[in-house]
């Protein structure tokens, strides 16, 4: 089992970092935090498809004094799956903190619980 | 190849650009803009329907210059067909009757970015049913997210800021689980395209090799689309949601955006992990359960609402609840049962969301019971279109809710030991749907009592957009419960050509 867990060092920690991130924004109630666990969330995932690429000793695909063979370079499909989640995270976590400028400019609170209740006070009024 | 195999890519171009058009120009363009734009993709998506019906088979469309097993791909067949042609009507119909109530909520200059929203939601709906790309799905929930946010923001009045934030962090961990999953599952298989990772899935179960993350996968993929569609103990965005966005967005968000999520997931069931390997994983049985416990949920916790549209948005916890157990009976039945009422429950939530706009109007904009009462008197059509989408979802025969339960209770039959439990939460869940549902109705047809407050002066009667968009919701609805032949046939062929 450990034996297994060190073999995959990289995944085990893509994990780990996964459950972390998912726990902040879960549970977390600052919203700047959620948003930062949000982060460490994606972040452990394109670790995981990263380390799942990679193949020791091969090099990044791009074809360089004509060595044309396959065993050559690492697998890019992952990488470009990295690139595309990069895009799509920096697009949420910037809605998501534009969202929370403008919750922190209404109700004067970074804190969820907090905004909820003013936000639940403010329609009974 | 013929040229109506090119209508699935048009559809979601076509929306696609609509939008990044419409930043150009005002409100008013943009808003006919985006109706033109939905009635051309409904359209194209009967075109591709016609064709498949025609051919009898479905088909794959490369996308770029890639074959098979590394490049993108689109593809259509039956269900994909009429599932399009589905979200287009109900979109078209929410659109046009919210059009005044959206040109209220929203400041006049950003009335063309509502509408951006709109031709994004779309494009993204259609790209979820129609891709076969399991990483451009995860893009285009991605994408559909956020129009979703947008439209519940743009109206900055009331807990709608509180309300976007909460579904866009409900939202953002469904995502982050799903996207896990499809790195696990392309990691085990090698494969992003649904039909090759297929054939690996399957090759992998034959060996009795990757057992655990298998589990996994089909655990993080169902749990994270279920947090996206809103089922049982993943639900308190919901009411939120659904309660302060403009009426459009609501009836888009409750009909359609949960639905498309539920699509796909039925889709990855299908095409990627096997229908049959998740029924001998247990896995149904978790959705069973939740699905059970959110259909009794959802109508406790509707009953208890006094604000008619959170009550709404709290039935539609139910209705989904409803679909999961379909999908979790394990049967094919129970599947074709479950698409059956995601169409039910997208045609009548949102007939109920419209409609119940044409009786706040006359009512003071007031949405609790005591200023609802009468209110079926003061706007006849409305009331009208209430009571039927209400009886829907209790399941009155001729309306498309009996249907569906007919449909569930049959399929119940099908599988030995869920068959009991169903069969009593379905009577349970709809003697509840009748309690606060009929409550409702009854109140809109009770005469005022002379203590109620006056109402304040209201517009005389409501816009003719909303009239005719009340009527065709009520149509759709007889239709799918009077020739629910044909559609039932067409789910069942469709779910076979996705085996």
């Amino acid at each position: 089992m450990i034996q297994h867990l060190s073999l995959n060092i990289e995944e085990t920690a893509a994990v780990i970092l996964f459950g972390i991130g998912f726990t902040i924004l879960l549970l977390h109630r600052n919203l700047i935090k959620k948003i930062m666990g949000m982060n460490i969330m994606d972040t452990a995932t394109y670790l995981f498809l990263a380390s799942k690429g990679y193949i020791t000793g091969r090099a990044v695909p791009i074809v360089v004094d004509g060595v044309q063979e396959v065993s050559a370079y690492i697998n890019p499909v992952p990488s470009g799956l990295v690139l595309t989640g990069i895009v799509v995270s920096v697009s949420t976590t910037a809605l998501m903190l534009s969202l929370t400028i403008r919750l922190y400019e209404r109700y004067h609170s970074l804190d969820l619980d907090e905004i909820l209740i003013l936000a639940k006070e403010e329609e009974r009024t | 190849m013929n040229f109506v195999q090119n209508f699935p890519f048009f559809s979601i171009i076509l929306a696609m650009f609509s939008g990044i058009v419409s930043s150009v120009l005002d409100g008013r363009k943009a808003r006919n803009l985006s109706l033109a734009m939905i009635a051309v993709t409904t359209a194209l998506s009967a075109g591709t329907l016609l064709f498949c019906l025609g051919s009898g088979e479905s088909y794959t469309f490369m996308m770029g210059h890639f074959p098979a097993p590394w490049g993108n791909e689109i593809r259509a067949g039956i269900l994909e067909g009429v599932t399009a042609i589905f979200f287009g009507i109900i979109m078209f119909l929410a659109v046009l009757g919210g059009l005044d109530h959206t040109a209220e909520d929203v400041e006049e200059k950003k009335l063309n970015l509502f509408y951006i929203m709109i031709d994004l939601m779309l494009s993204s709906l259609l790209a979820l049913v129609y891709t076969n790309d399991l990483f451009t799905a995860y893009v285009f929930v991605e994408i559909n997210t956020i129009a979703g946010c947008g439209l519940i923001m743009i109206r900055q009045k009331g807990r709608s800021m509180s309300a976007a934030i909460r579904y866009m962090i409900m939202s953002q961990l469904g995502s982050g689980l799903f996207l896990i999953g499809l790195s696990i599952l392309y990691d085990v298989t090698g494969h992003l395209l649904m039909s090759p990772a297929r054939e690996s899935v399957e090759l992998l179960v034959a060996a009795g090799s990757y057992r655990i993350p298998m589990l996994v996968i089909m655990a993080v993929i169902g749990v994270g689309l279920a947090i996206k569609s809103g089922l049982y103990p993943f639900h308190y965005w919901i009411p939120d949601t659904y309660g302060y966005a403009t009426p459009t967005a609501s009836a888009v968000l409750s009909g359609l955006v949960s639905k498309g999520y539920i699509f796909l997931l039925i889709k990855i069931f299908y095409r990627v992990l096997g229908y049959d390997n998740l029924v001998s994983s247990q896995m149904v049985n978790v959705l069973y359960v939740f699905g059970i416990t959110g259909m009794v949920m959802g109508s406790i916790h509707a009953i208890h609402e006094t604000d008619t549209r959170r009550m709404t948005a709290y039935s539609s916890v139910a209705q989904i609840g409803y679909i999961y157990m379909g999908m979790g009976l394990g049967t094919s039945y129970g599947m074709v049962a479950a698409v059956f009422h995601i169409f039910t429950h997208s045609a009548t939530k949102a007939l109920l969301f419209i409609s119940a706009v044409g009786l706040y109007e006359v009512s003071g904009d007031k949405k609790d019971y005591i200023s609802l009462r009468g209110a079926g008197y003061r706007n006849p059509l409305a009331g009208i279109g209430f009571t039927v989408g209400a009886l829907s979802m209790v399941g009155f025969p001729m309306l498309s809710g009996f249907i569906s339960k007919l449909l569930f209770a049959t399929s119940a039959l099908e599988s030995p030991h869920k068959m009991l439990p169903t069969i009593i939460v379905l009577a349970v869940s709809t003697t509840l749907n009748a309690v606060y549902f009929l409550r409702l109705v009854i109140t809109l047809y009770s005469r005022r009592r002379p203590e109620d407050a006056p109402i304040p002066e209201t517009r005389a009667r409501s816009s003719w957009q909303l009239r005719l968009a009340i009527l065709c919701f009520i149509g759709v609805n007889l239709v799918l419960g009077l020739a629910s032949q044909p559609i039932v046939q067409a789910i069942r062929d469709g779910l076979a050509m996705f085996g």
